[in-house]
């Protein structure tokens, strides 16, 4: 399939890493020459060096054979604007990549409309959810939810209060009963599906499936420490802050915002009067302490600086802070941080880059049972996708235990009418049910790919 | 640098090479050479064997490699290409010396056409078609071929395309490596199969409307005959000029026809300048030589076919242009300069390069005269970066090494004045073929010592790659394991 991505900063370039390795042939454009030079050297795609809006450039990165162009530069405008002229010039779907807060808050879908807009990305607003789905449940180190919030894929470290160390998923069962289910774990790099007898280790990291409902039952009861977060810290006054501080409010939270630029602080404090804005450096510990860091139940790191949102949140997790959450923008500074002892560091590339996938998958495969939802999760080692099943799927009305299905992939939830559920081998999938399946190291199109 | 990638690439390429080996042996026993055919047999199992034992011997950890592997890969296989190339002619004992053997190999691979063979007519059918053939492969690129054929070479071709493609700037025309390859070979054959029908068509045997096509799609220059194709009809020397011109054009050009972008294909600066030379030289070399002919349409045939032949660096003769008088001689001369377009088959300088040369000229000049003035080069209405005019200026001045370095041994040749040590030196860095004085159209390399023929060897290898993979190949720093 052929996509075109306009701009090629940090989103773009997650972009194409994520798309290229989906098989998908992709022009890059972007108007520094030296970027796609880089980009070249180490992606398979052809790259057209112009603005996005000359019909020029996009003639010459042949837009009228694009079955997807995606927009993402630093600025709403010329997404919009290039969108609307690569639709009109013969591109199948438009993307575009819209974040400021004005068009995003009132206007978003009637501008879609006249624009001819496929998909209207929102980065910044991705970040916010992650942050607030993983506030929400204090242990998890990341929480995506499927259709509608019926279901939740939590990722957790196994530590050692919580008493899972050596224990085998059937005695796990056995033990604790409830709608749930382990469907991946990583140890040390090394990725598994695992199965009943598999025996989970002190520093795992490890995929939960769970009706919401039921969430937070399950984990004070498999022992992971639970105290939702009231008061929350955020550093950075950024447009992921905006939104998160907004979503926070909105659920009931004390939300404290610090932020050095005098004049951004005025602008938020009047977006959100319910929130308390301190002008300030958040590199001083001082300052960190006299607004309350020992009392807050969150800290979150937003600033632009990836070097400072690391350092602060490592002095807020010495401060024993419960939940420290980070947002770093470049890849290769999250892994280090990760490894270093930040678990939850959030990046909008990577949500970003979900979505694409997804969507690029969706239109691969028109007719068969699409794909809703696509998460990756434990360094994208593993994927979560949700199906809408369809009527020609060839499994339907068998039981799971039945079918034979692909080594390393598993049936994590089956949500029929709003209701979700975790099968078990009695169950049978039925048309017009969502399917969650974890799959690990392959690309699932259709459901039918599930089965041998 | 990964090692053990390029080594297995290397060894895939000399298994594929045991393949090719195949294709003469199968024309030997078309036409009933015994001798010929078990030649290209033991040839192909020892190519095809060898790759087979380093494959075995070698896995490489990752597929990861960077300009720097790009280079040194594109070099060594080139020149074991050469060396497996060379044996069937060994076995065959129709070019028993092995420097010679070598020699014309690297000459059919880098589509040069320079021959030792004092009577080409001798030959067997399989040799003969051995020679075109390489020809054809080395025209495109042996490893842009592989590319085409073999899936996922590595996520990184590009180093290895660029390093192969000739050219100031080595784009892709569709977004994949594989692809853009896969393009220029459909291209590249669907060219040649028309060329070889309309020889067909114009009474010319088969087997050497095959070579020929071969000759002239990879811009080569080997033929069947003493006199190269001086004794074919009007009809068929005129296919051949209009074939040769085509396949020095911009195969760019060729992908944006297909998908029907006429505008942007006329755009072309360089194919304009590439035409307006070829024109106003066959206008004046046919006015030179009027006197020679009887009427003036056998002059301009003679003139236009030594033009085309020359620019692209094919190196096929009607005439020996080596009686011309001095003006004719002196423009097909600096025309060997020239070159081609790039990302065509030709050989050369590349116009492209010439042209940013001059334009730079042109900049320069203006500078001098407004020093605070700011102005950019040009080149197809877009400005050319830093980065490409740099490597323009830094080959220029390399090649002009080369060339001297190249010349300098051939010096020492006592039989040769320095006309053919010269025109020699010029012919074989840029792919041509023929020279003037003692290397004209009408003789031979074969009087050379085998150094010096190893030194034309080389020259016509750096001409090919255009002098860098071969230089970082050799040069100590890339092989080193330290951090230096």
């Amino acid at each position: 399939m052929k996509i075109i991505i306009v701009g090629c900063g940090k989103i773009g370039t997650s972009v194409i890493e994520s798309l290229v390795s989906e098989g998908h042939d992709i022009v890059a454009v972007d108007q520094d020459a030296e970027t796609l030079h880089a980009l070249g050297n180490i992606y398979d795609v052809m790259c057209v060096c112009g603005n996005g809006v000359d019909c020029e450039t996009l003639e010459e990165a042949g837009v009228d054979r694009a079955e997807l162009f995606v927009s993402v530069t630093g600025s709403d405008e010329m997404n919009m604007l290039s969108c609307f002229i690569a639709r009109r010039m013969g591109a199948r779907h438009t993307i575009a990549r819209i974040r400021n807060p004005e068009y995003n808050d009132k206007s978003l879908n009637t501008m879609k409309q006249y624009l001819d807009i496929s998909v209207a990305i929102n980065p910044e607003l991705f970040t916010a959810q992650d942050i607030f789905n993983s506030l929400r449940l204090q242990s998890a180190v990341n929480i995506e939810t499927f259709s509608g919030r019926n279901l939740e894929m939590i990722e957790l470290i196994v530590d050692p209060e919580t008493k899972l160390d050596g224990m085998s998923l059937h005695e796990l069962k056995r033990r604790y009963k409830g709608d749930y289910l382990i469907c991946a774990v990583r140890r040390e790099d090394e990725v598994h599906i695992p199965g009943g007898s598999f025996v989970l280790r002190n520093g795992d990291m490890i995929g939960l499936v769970v009706p919401p409902s039921e969430a937070q039952r399950l984990m004070k009861m498999l022992g992971f420490v639970q105290h939702q977060a009231r008061n929350v810290m955020i550093l950075g006054a950024s447009r992921t802050a905006y939104y998160l501080a907004k979503m926070l409010i909105a659920s009931g939270n004390d939300v404290k915002i610090i932020e050095k630029d005098e004049e951004r602080c005025r602008q938020i404090s009047d977006e959100l009067p319910e929130a308390v804005v301190i002008h300030g450096d958040g590199a001083e510990q001082e300052l960190l302490f006299e607004e309350g860091l020992g009392s807050a139940d969150a800290f979150v790191a937003l600033t632009g600086i990836d070097e400072e949102n690391i350092l602060i949140s490592f002095f807020a997790k010495s401060r024993k802070v419960p939940k420290v959450i980070t947002k770093v923008n470049r890849g290769e500074l999250a892994d280090m941080a990760v490894r270093l002892g930040i678990p939850s560091v959030v990046s909008p590339k990577k949500s970003v880059s979900e979505i694409l996938t997804r969507y690029a998958r969706a239109l691969k495969n028109s007719l068969g049972s699409n794909v809703e939802t696509l998460y990756k999760l434990m360094d994208s080692s593993v994927e979560a996708l949700e199906f809408r099943v369809s009527e020609d799927f060839i499994g339907l009305r068998i039981p799971l235990k039945a079918m034979k299905f692909k080594p390393d992939l598993i049936i994590a939830g089956i949500i029929r009418r709003r209701r979700p559920m975790i099968p078990s081998g009695e169950d049978v999938i039925l048309p017009g049910d969502k399917v969650v399946v974890v799959a690990a190291g392959q690309k699932l199109v259709d459901l039918s790919d599930i089965l041998r | 640098m990964n090692r053990r990638f390029v080594f297995s690439i290397i060894a895939r390429l000399s298994l594929g090479e045991g393949a090719l080996l195949l294709l003469p042996a199968v024309v030997a026993l078309i036409y009933g050479e015994k001798q010929t055919l078990a030649a290209f047999l033991i040839s192909a199992v020892i190519a095809a064997g060898a790759g087979m034992a380093v494959l075995l011997l070698i896995h490489p950890k990752d597929s990861v490699i960077y300009a720097k592997e790009g280079f040194v890969i594109v070099a060594l296989a080139w020149i074991v290409m050469s060396l497996f190339g060379a044996l069937p002619f060994v076995f065959s004992r129709e070019i028993p010396n092995f420097v010679d053997a070598f020699f014309e190999t690297v000459s059919g691979f880098s589509t040069t056409g320079a021959s030792i063979l004092e009577n080409v007519e001798v030959m067997s059918r399989g040799c003969l078609f051995w020679r075109s053939f390489t020809h054809w492969i080395g025209g495109m690129g042996v490893l842009v071929f592989m590319m085409a054929v073999v899936n996922n070479v590595t996520d990184r071709s590009i180093h290895i395309m660029r390093a192969e493609m000739p050219g100031p700037q080595v784009g892709k025309l569709v977004p994949r490596v594989k692809d853009t390859a896969k393009v220029l070979y459909l291209i590249y054959v669907a060219l040649t199969v028309i060329e070889a029908v309309m020889l067909i068509a114009g009474g010319m045997p088969v087997f050497e409307s095959i070579v020929h096509a071969f000759g002239t799609a990879g811009t080569g220059g080997f033929g069947v005959r003493a006199d190269s194709i001086a004794g074919y009809s009007t009809y068929i020397k005129i296919v051949i000029t209009v074939f040769m011109l085509l396949f020095g054009v911009n195969f760019n050009l060729y992908y944006l026809l297909l998908i029907r972008r006429f505008r942007s294909a006329v755009r072309s600066t360089e194919l304009w300048c590439y035409l307006a030379v070829i024109v106003s030289c066959t206008a004046v070399i046919a006015l030179n030589v009027r006197s020679l002919y009887a009427s003036f349409w056998p002059a301009l045939e003679d003139a236009s076919f030594q033009v085309v032949s020359i620019m692209t660096t094919t190196g096929y003769a009607t005439a020996d242009f080596n009686q011309w008088p001095e003006l004719s001689k002196g423009i097909l001369f600096l025309l060997m300069f020239v070159g081609a377009c790039a990302g065509s088959t030709g050989g050369g300088f590349k116009l492209s390069r010439v042209m940013i040369l001059f334009k730079s000229i042109g900049s320069e000049l203006r500078r001098m005269l407004h020093p605070r003035s700011v102005n950019s080069v040009k080149f197809e209405g877009k400005p050319v970066d830093k980065t490409t005019l740099n490597s323009v200026y830094t080959y220029s001045a390399v090649y002009v090494l080369c060339g001297a370095v190249v010349f300098l041994v051939l010096c020492f040749e006592k039989n040769f004045d320095f006309e053919a040590n010269f025109t020699a030196m010029v012919s074989c860095l840029n792919n041509i073929g023929p020279g003037l004085g003692a290397v004209g159209p009408a003789s031979n390399y074969a009087a050379y010592s085998w150094v010096s023929k190893l030194v034309l060897s080389a020259a016509m290898l750096l001409g090919r790659l255009e002098i860098f993979p071969l230089l970082i190949a050799f040069s100590p720093s890339t092989w080193r394991r330290r951090l230096k």
